[in-house]
């Protein structure tokens, strides 16, 4: 069985939070889906909140303290990556925005990802497809169709209603055939490794 | 082992009271700290290169010049010289005249400067900051060792038979630096030529350093310069002491807090773990400074910044007259102790001259109009 790493990012402010709710939703649909295309995956929380200032330092100073560097690596090393965020003024929040700054514009490339967000109003959803599928496109990464909303009609019942359980699902599916498909992730880039010679420098020099 | 202050020549406001120094102050009290370095018995002082406001050291070698003027035995150095939007050839004549001027007392430190504002000012673009650095340098080293240049490349109008003057110093060029904090291609790039390394080492965690000296000795090794513990390294570090640690804790907070790099984000504490910044006594940073030779091996030269964020220059004096009493010394005899024999001291002058076999006049004789005799006739 190959072992698959998810990261499972949530920007969520409140605790509890139907962010992460949600979250843990999507990542033990994904796993089941995982588990059914005969492989297993680890499921690595990134909970935002609790890496707010050190994301602000990382923005004011341009290096990350050994913990948050730690969770960069679990979200740029992961198979895949499960992105949820609150919708606030009619984006991501911008704990979720600043987070993603922090990610090198070649690190995610390929890599399939999953966006969902909850918010107060099911008239929030279209921010995933303005403001999130974006922000991942520009990082060229692989965002599956399927996009989820839970507004809090959708957890009236304390769990997902049956709508968003077959979002869920569809979306996790989705997830899980890209990862399915890909070569298991080999971690995190190394920004220090020296990847041409002298030689090719200097004859790079003639145009 | 070599040591010495490195500054970034900024303008900036007291924040304690307030006071912001004119540029011409700032000018003065860079002067003052160089002065101050010889005095208390440091080696190197190094200023940076800037193009805009708040800095002040837009012309290094007129400063460096002024300073080697009015001292003895001071190294004078730069940290950096901007080798993306400078002349390889006006950076070759400068520094060929203040070697000349300061009877061999200088080297200089190759950087790519870190605004893309400056790139375009100067006619370039920042995109091609490893291209620039690698092109300009390689001519540069050209100019240094060769009479007369014949040249084509990317970024600047060809030359042909160009000969740059003053001559170096008795037929020997300045040694060359090459600092970086995060770019694996000039570590390299400093290995293939066999020149220094050096790493800031103030603003980011001791990982970057690490690495990026380690990839430097293998390269160097690589390029068959002598085995990987004989490379060339210097490290930055930024340190303020008082007494008791308390005080120096408390009084440079204010500083800390407000630095124009890192101010307004991690609190003093985060930083002194994550980075090299050591605030406190002189035993604490001498033991700090010891350290650094635990992940980086033995090494060459090691420069403080001491200078910046508004601090005062009687307030940096003091901070001289700290380090030349009770930390120097006893880094210097410490870090001599520890270094086996078979590692090398960071070149000078004196020790560049006795490599190349003796000192030799290597003036370059104009081609005589009547005669028509070229240079080589004329020796």
């Amino acid at each position: 069985m190959t072992q698959r790493t998810l990261a499972v990012v949530s920007a969520g402010l409140s605790q509890p939070s139907s962010t992460r709710l949600l979250a843990d939703q999507l990542a033990a649909a994904t796993r089941d889906e995982l588990v059914g295309r005969g492989e297993t995956a680890e499921l690595r929380h990134v909970v935002l909140r609790e890496h707010a200032h050190d994301v602000t330092n990382h923005l004011i100073t341009g290096f990350p303290s050994e913990s948050l560097r730690a969770v960069l690596d679990t979200v740029t090393g992961a198979d895949g990556v499960i992105a949820v965020t609150p919708i606030f003024n009619a984006s991501y929040n911008g704990l979720f925005k600043s987070f993603f700054d922090l990610i090198e514009a070649d690190a995610l490339t390929d890599r399939p990802v999953l966006i969902a967000a909850t918010g107060g109003t099911a008239r929030h959803s279209l921010a995933m497809e303005h403001a999130m599928r974006p922000l991942f496109a520009y990082l060229h990464a692989v965002v599956v169709p399927t996009s989820v909303f839970a507004a809090p009609e959708d957890w009236a019942s304390g769990t997902a209603d049956a709508a968003l359980r077959s979002r869920i699902e569809r979306a996790a599916a989705e997830l899980a055939e890209q990862v399915h498909r890909r070569p298991v992730s080999t971690g995190p880039s190394d920004p220090f490794a020296l990847t041409t010679s002298f030689e090719e420098l200097l004859n790079r020099r003639e145009p | 082992m070599q040591f010495g202050v490195f500054t970034v020549g900024d303008v900036t406001v007291d924040p304690t009271n307030g006071r912001e120094p004119t540029e011409h102050e700032r000018i003065k009290a860079m002067v003052a700290i160089a002065l101050k370095a010889e005095e208390v018995g440091l080696d190197v002082f190094a200023t940076g290169e800037h193009h805009n406001p708040p800095f002040v050291p837009s012309s290094p070698t007129t400063i460096l010049g002024y300073i080697a003027a009015r001292t003895e035995r001071l190294m004078l150095s730069t940290a950096t010289t901007l080798i993306t939007t400078n002349d390889p050839v006006k950076i070759a004549e400068d520094y060929a005249m203040l070697q000349h001027l300061s009877d061999g007392r200088v080297d200089l430190m190759m950087g790519r400067g870190n605004t893309g504002p400056v790139y375009p000012w100067f006619g370039q673009d920042i995109r091609n900051g490893i291209p620039l650095a690698i092109e300009n340098y390689d001519l540069l080293h050209r100019l240094w060792r060769e009479d007369v240049v014949d040249w084509k490349g990317r970024f600047r109008s060809p030359l042909q038979s160009f000969t740059s003057t003053p001559r170096p110093l008795d037929g020997v060029p300045p040694f060359v630096w090459h600092g970086s904090i995060r770019s694996p291609e000039i570590a390299e790039q400093a290995a293939y030529y066999g020149d220094g390394f050096f790493h800031n080492h103030i603003f980011w965690p001791k990982e970057h350093t690490q690495r990026l000296v380690n990839l430097y000795r293998q390269r160097f090794e690589h390029y068959g310069h002598g085995s990987a513990d004989q490379a060339i390294v210097g490290l930055g570090g930024q340190v303020f002491m008082r007494k008791n640690s308390q005080d120096a804790v408390r009084e440079f907070r204010p500083y800390f807090d407000n630095a124009p790099v890192y101010g307004h984000g991690p609190s003093l504490e985060e930083f002194t773990t994550e980075t090299p910044l050591t605030v406190g006594s002189p035993q604490q940073v001498i033991d700090r400074t010891l350290s650094f030779r635990d992940y980086v091996g033995d090494y060459q030269r090691q420069l403080f910044l001491i200078d910046h964020a508004g601090l005062p220059l009687k307030t940096v004096l003091e901070q001289l007259d700290i380090l030349g009493e009770e930390v120097i010394p006893v880094l210097r005899k410490e870090f001599d102790s520890l270094r086996p024999a078979h590692v090398p001291e960071a070149p000078t002058h004196a020790s560049l001259v006795a490599k190349a076999g003796g000192a030799k006049d290597s003036t370059v004789h104009a081609v005589d109009d009547v005669t028509g005799k070229a240079p080589e006739a004329n020796r």
